[in-house]
């Protein structure tokens, strides 16, 4: 996924990433430079998919379609035609700055105590040099999590993401049961914001809003990866931890410098592995070592009792 | 039968029977409905729980995202263990001819419906989203543990309710024709319909005793799978402490402990409050002594293997998963189960004093006690140690303790199955009449008769 490509889908889904993402969260719009080039008072200059720019009265501005419940829901089971979503993880770079899971947690309106990405403060060993570990769904190629579920609220996609219909879970659990990354988070109570996104409607591919009582977990940021963008982690990390794309393309885009280069070449280089490869669960994401730290371990690391 | 009776003793004998037999129907019973409306009052109390967890949301309990499972799923465990005894009882011991295990077949089966029916209740207690149940029918996915687990335990629901229906037909149809004044006239009329117009002729019988011979047969594999597949709920996950390959058989076992305990109170119950020492004999405690003893033998063999196999070589998450256990957190808790539940139930009836009534009755109510803190022990031990560490959460994620409503919707079941079985008992003899009066060598041909006046 070079520049070149994702500007280009930018384009060719504008109109729609703007009704979709304008109805959800305007703020998000606004607020992300490239799309709305310019806004004083009455009138805002957009980008037109012919690559013109145009003044438009604000109040002449009406959301795009946004497709419906089970138009989204069908969508989402499908997946992207063609791609095989993979990311990297680079263990060397992480400093435990934590902006992945900021924008994780404002991106899938989760409350502080969900993480879909956790950063988590490793010691394989009792002599072994600590590290910082972000951790989120594997989206594992054999997925323990999927085969459970008594409902099908939770799937494997054709682009490899493992995914929640929200709309169908049954919040039985068995699933985090199933799960031995402990990448699935429940809903115990209304979700944060409720009240705000009442009646917005959902989506599959965000798991927004999110619903009380059902499971949620990191997609991948699915609904992003539509309109040719970096998952919101890969794009807030600042030390250039994440490298994300497409293994049938065999290119990964780093979220910070946006440099690409070739999946099988970072990982052979680098000896990626994949998290506990013994139980055969087959994961989508892969670690490179913490080999010649960027940033020395800070903190102490939490016995686990 | 060997006894020849004749038409007069027959007939006051059966007399005896049926008088003794039907005196729970009978009494004027303020006791009861006290016990009932207590009863009753704790379920309200229960149901309250779960309409506010409902609008407030699971969160009420003490789960949380790593310990997601708690004492629902326990309970759910311990019900679906303990209605695994009307199988052992009325269906194997039956199917080996052991006579003493007949006047106790429809106590067991009793438990199983109480059981199993509530069982169905608190797994649906511990649904996120209940008002989305029939999802599991709607888009049920064959490949999930929980799919096959509805498939068999509704199985099962239905089996068992037929193995109590169809052997009381007869019964019935002398309750019909012999109860005067003494019940109310809608339980009559209950009587008039539930009887299914019994003649009592030889062709019927044929049929009830050919079409229970069947049933004692399905059940069997049917209620094998309920369990096995309950087991294979932890069994099929990559947790250390589940991933075990003789769960099925380990918890199997297990409940044919718990059962055989709750079959022990019940029956103590029934011969104290309704004076029934002629029928739940010493004798039939002393054989339930020995069975529970039995059941108890094999059990600790499973736990032996469950424990020692992976003890011996301490693999890392299970290693950390069993030192919590043997002298960690868990350590008191687990020793207790282990103690009260497996030994002392094993060594204390091998003397022939603690299999009189009273002793066992004791043993037995420990023994299920130790029972559901048994499932919980196997339930969330497991969750508080994942392969990867809890962190950047609240403290309360971190180690399981139940809530206050949480342990009211708990408790809620045992009170449902306890008015399940005292209205059944109400309603119904507690032992099937027709089969008793046969054993003592009455013929059939005076079960229909009116009695001497």
């Amino acid at each position: 996924m070079d520049n070149h490509n994702t500007r280009r889908n930018f384009l060719k889904t504008a109109g729609l990433a703007l009704g979709c993402l304008g109805l959800a969260m305007p703020e998000r719009v606004f607020g992300s430079g490239g799309k709305v080039l310019d806004a004083d008072g009455d009138t805002i200059t957009l980008l037109t998919p012919g690559g013109q720019l145009v003044k438009v009265e604000k109040s002449k501005l009406k959301p795009a379609e946004m497709p419906s419940l089970t138009e989204n829901q069908k969508r989402g089971r499908e997946g992207l035609p063609n791609r095989s979503w993979v990311m990297v993880i680079d263990l060397s770079k992480c400093r435990n700055a934590r902006k992945c899971m900021a924008a994780c947690q404002a991106h899938h309106q989760l409350r502080p105590e969900q993480h879909h990405m956790n950063t988590l403060q490793m010691q394989d060993a009792e002599h072994t040099a600590p590290y910082y570990m972000p951790k989120n769904c594997m989206h594992c190629d054999n997925p323990p999590c999927t085969k459970v579920c008594p409902v099908n609220a939770t799937f494997k996609r054709s682009d490899g993401i493992v995914l929640i219909d929200n709309e169908r879970c049954i919040g039985c659990r068995f699933c985090i049961a199933a799960c031995p990354y402990s990448a699935r988070v429940f809903n115990w109570f209304e979700p944060r914001d409720a009240e705000k996104y009442k009646d917005v409607t959902y989506n599959i591919e965000a798991n927004v809003p999110q619903k009380k009582g059902t499971i949620s977990k990191c997609l991948f940021s699915a609904d992003l990866l539509r309109v040719g963008k970096l998952p919101s982690c890969v794009s807030a990390c600042p030390n250039g931890v994440y490298w994300f794309g497409d293994q049938n393309e065999d290119a990964v885009t780093n979220g910070t410098t946006k440099e690409t280069t070739s999946f099988s070449k970072l990982i052979r280089d680098n000896a990626g592995y994949t998290l506990m490869k013994e139980l055969g669960t087959k994961p989508r994401v892969y670690y490179l070592p913490p080999k010649n730290r960027a940033f020395p371990f800070e903190g102490e690391i939490q016995k686990h009792e | 039968m060997t006894n020849n009776l004749t038409p007069e003793e027959s007939r006051q004998k059966l007399d005896k029977i049926f008088s003794d037999l039907t005196r729970s129907l009978k009494i004027k019973d303020e006791l009861a409905r006290f016990w009932i409306f207590i009863l009753a009052m704790f379920t309200i109390v229960g149901l309250w729980g779960w309409m506010h967890q409902m609008r407030i949301g699971l969160g009420i309990t003490g789960m949380r995202d790593y310990v997601s499972w708690g004492m629902y799923i326990g309970n759910f465990v311990f019900f679906v263990a303990v209605s695994l005894i009307g199988l052992l009882i009325s269906s194997i011991l039956h199917l080996l001819k052991f006579d003493w295990g007949q006047p106790i077949s429809r106590v067991a089966e009793t438990v199983a419906i109480a059981a199993i029916a509530l069982a169905g209740l608190v797994i649906v207690m511990d649904m996120g989203r209940p008002d989305r149940f029939l999802n599991i029918f709607l888009h049920g996915r064959f490949a999930s543990p929980i799919v096959w687990d509805v498939t068999v335990i509704t199985t099962y629901v239905t089996i068992s309710a037929l193995l109590f229906f169809i052997p009381l037909i007869p019964d019935v149809a002398m309750l019909r024709d012999r109860l005067g004044d003494d019940v109310p006239i809608l339980q009559k009329k209950l009587y008039a319909i539930l009887s299914l117009g019994w003649k009592g002729n030889a062709r019927q019988f044929e049929i009830v005793t050919h079409t229970v011979r069947i049933l004692l047969v399905l059940i069997i594999p049917v209620g094998l799978s309920i369990h096995t597949v309950t087991s294979w709920l932890f069994a099929s996950t990559l947790r250390a402490g589940w991933d075990s390959t003789i769960f099925g058989p380990y918890f199997v076992t297990g409940a044919f402990v718990a059962g055989s305990a709750a079959v022990i109170l019940v029956m103590y119950v029934y011969r104290l409050r309704y004076d029934l020492d002629e029928y739940f004999t010493n004798k039939s405690f002393d054989m339930m002594g020995k069975l529970l003893v039995l059941m108890c033998l094999v059990y600790f063999y499973f736990n032996i293997n469950e424990f020692l196999v992976p003890g011996y070589k301490m693999r890392l998450a299970e290693g950390v998963h069993l030192r919590e256990l043997f002298t960690g957190r868990w350590s008191t808790l687990f020793w207790v189960v282990q103690i009260f539940g497996v030994i002392i139930p094993i060594l204390l009836p091998l003397l022939r004093y603690f299999r009189r009534p009273l002793p066992l009755t004791l043993i037995a109510f420990l023994t299920l006690v130790a029972s559901w803190f048994k499932r919980f022990i196997i339930v969330v031990p497991t969750l508080e140690h994942p392969y990867l560490p809890i962190q950047n959460v609240p403290e309360n994620f971190v180690h399981y303790s139940p809530t206050a409503p949480e342990i009211m919707i708990t408790l809620l079941p045992f009170f449902a199955s306890a008015i399940i079985i005292t209205m059944l008992a109400k309603l119904f003899p507690v032992i099937t009449i027709w089969e008793y009066a046969e054993k003592q060598g009455i013929d059939k041909k005076y079960l229909l008769e009116e009695p001497e006046k």
